[in-house]
């Protein structure tokens, strides 16, 4: 007896798909852009400030959670935290593992567009009598953003797929709702294969978003 | 014809016979014999497993030697599987099987059910603040529960609106999420508890309330009364004498629940 495929024992589920494809994208949002503005941050700090101490704290920050697996960052946060006393919902723990998560691998991404700027521009900047800010957010920022806003944005791609990790924890996004309806009806196949088109989408989704993001931010072109 | 008719007579002496012996009484079998040999497990803690000197211990070993006691005999622990334990009681390689056996109506065609003697329930636990005595008050509490057990297919079924239910991928992620407190309560199975109250947790899974109550039962051979009542004999007495509890404490971290 070949198996038989129905589809619409999955959608029978579709409250649940859609209040899981909600979370992805309220995670997504909210913790990329957080971790955008995380990295901004630690690249300066580390690549632009000339802090030494700033320097060896981000690096330290960077280095320790870019060599460590997210699940285990996640895992650490959830059932460790609470042993110090801090405990969050599922939903503040994924948000803050994923600002953490692209906060870290965001600051090299960025920090590598500022090295790659001329020293030359910011020494144009100044003489020019520009603040030490004006100098940072218009001479430096904006063209790194411009050379690695494509990187950037697979990193936000990869992230946005590190939320499927948080249904180890019982956040309730796409993937746990995947996991929730295969375990009412036991259609592997067609749940999973609607799990991943939806990501697929979401994908597609976010890359554009990103270029039109891009387009009006860094890259100066009308909206 | 005269040692025809002789065969005859000696056939039918011996036929009448054979029911007698047949007809075989188990349990004089056992006092004759001076062994009572039980089926245990060897792979199903806390019920049966071999210990670090390969000597087999458990809820069942312990039920075994004081089952043995009280009828006055040696006990013979045989160790079995769950899927040879019913053939090896039919076929008389034991006298019972004592191995976290539950009922079902298809066994109950083979072979016959005495006294239950351990607890094998699902239920929702949680530490002693947490008053909780049955399902409604469950409202507006937390309940872990890992996903697609029977535990969770039964909760989700008849728990109250208000119930917030966290389904964790297997039980590690269930128990991890009860003893960090990300959880108030936790459904799961009594042997599961059992586990995390034996490493001393400072969070304590005790028993709110039964889901799903499946015992386990001494199985026996049909047709035994005489060793039916035995065991029940026995059975009772250790529960009015506090053995029984003894032995539930030892192994499963918690007292026999109230009307077992």
């Amino acid at each position: 007896m070949a198996y038989q495929f129905d589809f619409v024992d999955v959608f029978r589920y579709t409250d649940v798909l859609v209040r899981g494809v909600g979370l992805t994208v309220t995670l997504i949002g909210v913790g990329g852009t957080l971790g955008i503005a995380v990295g901004i941050a630690g690249a300066w700090a580390r690549g632009y400030s000339g802090n030494r101490v700033l320097e060896w704290l981000v690096a330290a920050y960077v280095e320790s959670i870019r060599n460590t697996p997210f699940l285990v960052q996640l895992f650490f946060i959830f059932y460790g935290l609470p042993s110090l006393g801090v405990r969050l919902t599922e939903v503040q723990a994924a948000l803050l593992a994923m600002v953490v998560n692209l906060g870290a691998y965001a600051t090299e991404i960025i920090r590598a567009g500022i090295e790659a700027v001329p020293r030359g521009q910011r020494e144009a900047g100044a003489s020019l009598a520009m603040t030490r800010l004006q100098v940072f957010r218009h001479v430096v920022l904006r063209p790194a953003l411009q050379k690695i806003w494509p990187a950037l944005s697979s990193q936000l791609v990869i992230v946005m797929f590190g939320s499927a990790v948080c249904s180890q924890i019982a956040a309730e996004e796409l993937t746990y709702a995947a996991n929730f309806i295969q375990s009412r009806n036991f259609r592997a196949f067609e749940v999973y294969f609607v799990a991943t088109g939806l990501y697929l989408v979401l994908a597609l989704l976010l890359r554009q978003g990103m270029r039109s993001l891009g387009g009006w931010l860094v890259f100066g072109r009308r909206a | 014809m005269k040692f025809l008719r002789l065969a005859l007579a000696a056939l039918a002496a011996f036929s009448l016979a054979l029911p007698v012996v047949a007809r075989a009484d188990a349990l004089a079998d056992v006092k004759k014999a001076g062994v009572l040999k039980v089926a245990v497990p060897q792979d199903f803690p806390p019920f049966g497993t071999v210990g670090p000197d390969l000597k087999p211990q458990g809820y069942d070993i312990d039920m075994a030697e004081l089952l043995a006691k009280e009828l006055g005999v040696k006990v013979e622990l045989v160790p079995v599987t769950s899927a040879n334990r019913i053939p090896y009681l039919t076929t008389k390689k034991v006298d019972l099987v004592i191995s976290s056996l539950g009922k079902s109506p298809d066994r109950e065609k083979v072979i016959d059910f005495a006294a239950a003697y351990a607890p094998f329930f699902n239920g929702v636990f949680g530490p002693a603040d947490q008053k909780v005595t049955k399902i409604e008050d469950l409202a507006g509490r937390t309940l872990g529960v890992t996903r697609g057990a029977v535990e969770d297919l039964e909760i989700s079924k008849i728990a109250p609106a208000t119930a917030t239910i966290k389904r964790y991928e297997d039980n590690n992620g269930t128990i991890s999420a009860f003893l960090s407190g990300q959880v108030q309560l936790v459904a799961t199975g009594n042997v599961v508890a059992a586990a995390i109250l034996a490493k001393n947790p400072p969070k304590r899974p005790e028993v709110k309330f039964l889901i799903k109550d499946s015992p386990c039962y001494v199985g026996l051979n049909k047709g035994e009364p005489a060793l039916l009542a035995a065991v029940n004999a026995a059975v009772a007495k250790a529960k009015k004498d506090g053995r029984l509890d003894a032995i539930a404490k030892k192994w499963l971290g918690a007292a026999l629940p109230a009307g077992f």
